[in-house]
């Protein structure tokens, strides 16, 4: 009973989807047993590196009119490191082996207004279990946007190129905010009592990031706080930016498929891994920019194995590339800008109701894989 | 002064509001691992062999310089050393200080005995200390914890019963009494294998020449000495249940002085090794975040979860660091150190030293 899907993805039998399955935990089990010092070493760099760029940055502002450019430069990848190579891939637990508490899953913090433990929850469970599952992950449109055409189609989302642009430059506050899950509060199916704890988290955390950027730096360099506080709002709308770009690559480029809830009940692992490689989307460029992506360019690869040290991914993919042309699937993967492409695609295409002739897969059956109508 | 100065400043809110997430420390380390505003970290500048007899494990005591950080001890507590001992990995494990009481930023010593530890990786950070460590290489510290230690009043006469490495803290205590002059009475006995495993021998032995109000009785069990017995109490301490007693050593020893103490206050027990969580089994122990659930077999609720195939984080194993604190979801859980159980829903439990009684459910 194999069809073949319009974008060439095959949908696997059950013993495929087993076989599948198993060469992917091999990957896994080899990696495991070969983490050691060299990972360490790179984290450790990655660290060094980052507390580099921000003294550097913190201290470039007093440097009037020649140091501000490179102080929110410095500013800006400093705060691009700790988020991405470090804190996502810390906070996964990527680096727990290690028993160093510096870089432990259920302690580091990171310069971002959301507060991890807040983060944890509605990223590492919500989002990587529920991966692309419409209705369960809550990483589709983020409870904001339309992109996908299982959501069902309101005026409100006439708006959508609008909220895009407004959560990419404010992309900080929203992923604070999404753990709130304000459009299930409105909807009754949350409680403000839910929302307590996590919104004291916020609100501990939204004071301690404003405070340190927009007054205590500012008020430092003297006469020079104006064009601090600037600079700071500027460094972190720039990571807001770059963030937000590498993040909805990741899943919402053309051809990556989402799932229905029906068809993931009772899943099995080879099911979860195939749905995880067909829920992202990786995107190539030099080793400089898989850094500064925090690795997230090897989406792909982090879904499948999102506790693995991201430096391992480049190695990964290889791989994970032989065995998806084996079992005649789709690995999605493409240059910044075709991807970028495809997202604001979607994010335009998905304000509009559905044209007559979307010939989406019904609920139920396979997965509803996005035709690329270029 | 200028340095007191410094690390307030260091220490103040304002410059934790700066560092803010990562705290002043991520920083400084950066700079010198020695500079620490709230950590404690030390270097190794001494490492002695204690005893290298053949066949025995190796014992080494090695003296470290800690940050300014370091509040000192008092005599009888214990500190968590943590140590990259190889592969990226850093283990951290607990050692009695067993030099005299330290002062803030004073050096401190630990008496490592060499142990092949169930999880090391790839080696125990005994070993480590003993066979590989150099003078120089950097350690992680905790603050020195613990209650098993001596008033501030030492009663006239007391009493200090040691096993094996268990020595640690009593001789800590017997060196801080010695260098406050104690006027009073101590009567010491220590057991220990045999005369070339014996740790600290040439400072007891002088110990034993000067006299000083200390009652030594070194006892070697391979050349025939007789063990702890109510007996034996008896006849080297007379009246020995009335008197402050101090034991640390492994679980037998702990268990035949207890029994000899017969319940009186006058008795202080801290376990050289935590004793064997001989819990209840029966229901299901349920692991929340991972999904997993195995029947619970009575032993602690970490060594479950490592059966599982789960890896949590952990570090001494025996209940003093709160590496491995984890939400207990629903359950009664018992503390295997102090034997009391809780049954609160929601609660932060330390899973090395807790063991399910019942069907319980933890989140890893």
């Amino acid at each position: 009973m194999t069809t073949v899907e319009k974008t060439g993805n095959r949908r696997l039998t059950a013993e495929e989807l087993e076989a599948f399955g198993a060469e992917m935990d091999v990957i896994r089990q080899r990696i495991v047993a070969d983490l050691g010092e060299d990972d360490a070493a790179y984290i450790y760099n990655i660290v060094k590196k980052q507390r580099a760029f921000e003294i550097a940055g913190r201290s470039l502002y007093y440097l009037p009119v020649i140091g501000w450019v490179p102080a929110v430069a410095c500013l800006s990848i400093s705060k691009i490191l700790d988020n991405m190579e470090i804190g996502h891939n810390v906070m996964h637990g990527q680096y727990d082996w290690m028993g160093d508490p510096d870089l432990n899953s259920r302690m580091f913090e990171w310069d971002t207004m959301a507060p991890s433990e807040n983060w944890k929850y509605g990223h590492n469970y919500m989002h990587h279990t529920f991966t692309n599952i419409v209705g369960k992950d809550r990483d589709v449109g983020y409870g904001i946007l339309r992109m996908d055409e299982d959501q069902e189609w309101r005026p409100y989302y006439l708006g959508n190129p609008i909220y895009a642009f407004l959560l990419m430059t404010f992309f900080e506050w929203g992923v604070a905010m999404h753990d709130l899950e304000v459009d299930e509060l409105v909807a009754g199916r949350r409680t403000w009592a839910e929302n307590k704890e996590i919104g004291a988290r916020i609100l501990r955390k939204v004071k301690e990031q404003t405070l340190k950027d927009y007054v205590l730096f500012p008020l430092l360099t003297g006469p020079l706080a104006p064009l601090t506080f600037a600079g700071n709002f500027t460094a972190n709308i720039i990571r807001n930016l770059w963030t937000f770009n590498i993040i909805f690559c990741g899943h919402f480029p053309a051809g990556v498929a989402s799932f229905s809830q029906e068809e993931c009940e009772d899943e099995t692992q080879g099911h979860w891994y195939y749905r995880q490689l067909l829920g992202s989307a990786n995107i190539t460029g030099g080793r400089l920019f898989h850094i500064m992506s925090g690795n997230l360019s090897y989406q792909i690869e982090h879904h499948l194995f999102p506790d693995l040290p991201a430096r391992r991914y480049p190695e990964i993919a290889e791989e994970v590339r032989e065995i998806c042309e084996r079992y005649d699937l789709a690995y999605n993967t493409g240059p910044l800008h075709k991807q970028l492409f495809g997202v604001f695609k979607k994010i335009c295409r998905f304000a509009l109701p559905d044209r007559k002739s979307s010939d989406a897969a019904p609920a139920g059956a396979a997965p509803a894989i996005e035709e690329v109508a270029a | 002064m200028a340095l007191d100065l410094g690390g307030r400043i260091l220490r103040s809110r304002t410059v934790a509001a700066l560092a803010s997430p990562h705290g002043i420390d991520r920083y400084l380390t950066q700079i010198n691992p020695m500079l620490a505003a709230h950590e404690v970290r030390a270097r190794i500048v001494d490492i002695h062999p204690e005893v290298s007899a053949p066949g025995a494990p190796r014992v080494a005591t090695v003296t470290l310089q800690p940050t300014s950080t370091w509040r000192g001890h008092r005599a009888g507590q214990h500190v968590s050393v943590g140590i990259d001992t190889g592969e990226g990995r850093r283990t951290t494990r607990v050692f009695t200080v067993s030099n005299t009481e330290s002062k803030p930023g004073d050096p401190l010593t630990i008496t490592v005995r060499a142990h092949d530890d169930e999880d090391a990786t790839p080696y125990s950070i005994s070993k480590y200390l003993t066979e590989r460590a150099t003078v120089g290489t950097l350690v992680h510290l905790s603050q020195a914890e613990g209650d098993f230690v001596l008033p501030h009043h030492v009663p006239e006469h007391i009493v200090l019963i040691s096993g094996g490495s268990g020595i640690t803290p009593v001789m800590s205590m017997l060196r801080s009494l010695q260098r406050r002059t104690h006027r009073g009475k101590v009567t010491f006995l220590h057991w220990a294998p045999s005369a070339e495993r014996q740790i600290y021998a040439e400072e007891l032995e002088e110990i034993r020449g000067q006299g000083h109000g200390v009652d030594l009785h070194i006892m070697h069990t391979a050349d025939g000495a007789p063990y702890l017995s109510p007996a034996l109490l008896e006849k080297l301490v007379p009246g020995y249940r009335d008197l402050p007693t101090w034991v640390c050593g492994p679980e037998s020893l702990i268990e035949a002085t207890q029994a000899a103490y017969d319940g009186t206050e006058s008795l202080h027990v801290e376990y050289f090794k935590p004793p064997r969580s001989g819990g209840v089994a029966g229901g299901e122990m349920t692991f929340s975040t991972t999904g997993k659930t195995v029947a619970n077999d009575g032993a602690t609720i970490l060594d479950q979860a490592e059966a599982a195939g789960l890896s949590p984080e952990h570090g001494c194993r025996m209940g003093i660091c709160f590496s491995c604190t984890a939400n207990k979801s629903s359950g009664l859980v018992r503390n295997v150190l102090t034997g009391e159980t809780s049954e609160l829903p929601d609660e932060q439990i330390r899973i090395c030293v807790s063991t399910p009684e019942g069907d319980c459910a933890v989140d890893l």
